[in-house]
């Protein structure tokens, strides 16, 4: 286990409250988000995150740090969440992988036959974070399960491809394909708003 | 992640397959030399690697901070709850 870790661990074992509320801070909104990425309502996904904590605290004590503490964390809420979307009646197409959505990353009109850009790419007019976050909100929600979750944990949230595999139990292999899936999309969102050739 | 014949130059339409695989550093050394070599010499790929990029930053905008003060509260009592079923 990481020392920092270490420490977090024992302090949690030990009851401090401090400590476990440190940890909610940081991880509720990540958890929250990944977990509306199985559950249709933010109602329900509040209630994941919650349920989750609950797991996290039973199980601490079996916390071996074989993985970090954020990623068996976040292991503990996709069970949740994949047991609750269960429940919810909604389809978790675990065959959501590479294979059963063959876009291309750009439209093919878009290309020449020879393979060439068939007009220029334009450089994007200088946009508001803000105003680019609808139109990025939109996009991701519109996406495949799979796709969307690679996307959360790898540029939302910005971890590793290596935790994110872990979480989600994906080769390094299909979680790229689906993250270039997943970005192709949003950019092509992107460039819908802010292109030129609006 | 796809397969590519050795011998031929990358072409536009191949290459915006392969971004995720550069930023990533996971192209073989040849494949990566390759796509070097076709975005120093094409001003529409450069273009399109920079609005990848761009809309890997954008994406990690989206990120959030807060806690609701309601579920601060309930997360707390299931502290409490815990730590004196553990006693």
């Amino acid at each position: 286990m990481r020392a920092d870790e270490s420490a977090l661990v024992g302090a949690l074992r030990a009851g401090d409250e401090r400590a476990f509320m440190q940890l909610v801070r940081e991880h509720s909104p990540g958890m929250r988000r990944l977990a509306l990425t199985y559950v249709r309502t933010p109602a329900v996904a509040d209630e994941v995150v919650q349920e989750s904590w609950v797991g996290v605290l039973r199980g601490i004590d079996r916390f071996e740090g074989r993985s970090s503490l954020k990623t068996w964390i976040y292991r503990i809420v996709a069970n949740v969440a994949r047991t609750r979307a269960v429940r919810e009646a909604r389809s978790v197409p675990f065959s959501t992988l590479a294979g059963d959505d063959a876009d291309a990353s750009v439209d093919p009109s878009e290309f020449l036959a020879d393979g060439r850009w068939a007009t220029p790419v334009e450089p994007w007019q200088q946009v508001l974070d803000t105003e680019a976050r609808a139109v990025i909100d939109a996009a991701v929600a519109a996406l495949p399960e799979q796709q969307r979750r690679v996307i959360e944990l790898r540029d939302v949230q910005g971890w590793p491809s290596d935790e994110v595999c872990n979480v989600l139990e994906l080769t390094e292999t299909n979680q790229r394909v689906l993250l270039h899936r997943a970005r192709s999309k949003v950019r092509a969102a992107l460039d819908d708003y802010l292109g030129d050739h609006r | 992640m796809i397969a590519l014949r050795r011998q031929r130059k990358l072409v536009c339409r191949e290459l915006v397959e392969l971004v995720t695989d550069y930023l990533d550093g996971t192209l073989s050394r040849r494949d990566r030399a390759r796509f070097e070599a076709h975005i120093a010499a094409c001003t529409n790929c450069t273009q399109y690697v920079e609005q990848f990029r761009e809309t890997i930053r954008l994406t990690g905008a989206l990120r959030e901070s807060d806690v609701s003060p309601e579920a601060a509260e309930a997360l707390l009592a299931e502290f409490a709850d815990w730590k004196r079923d553990r006693a």
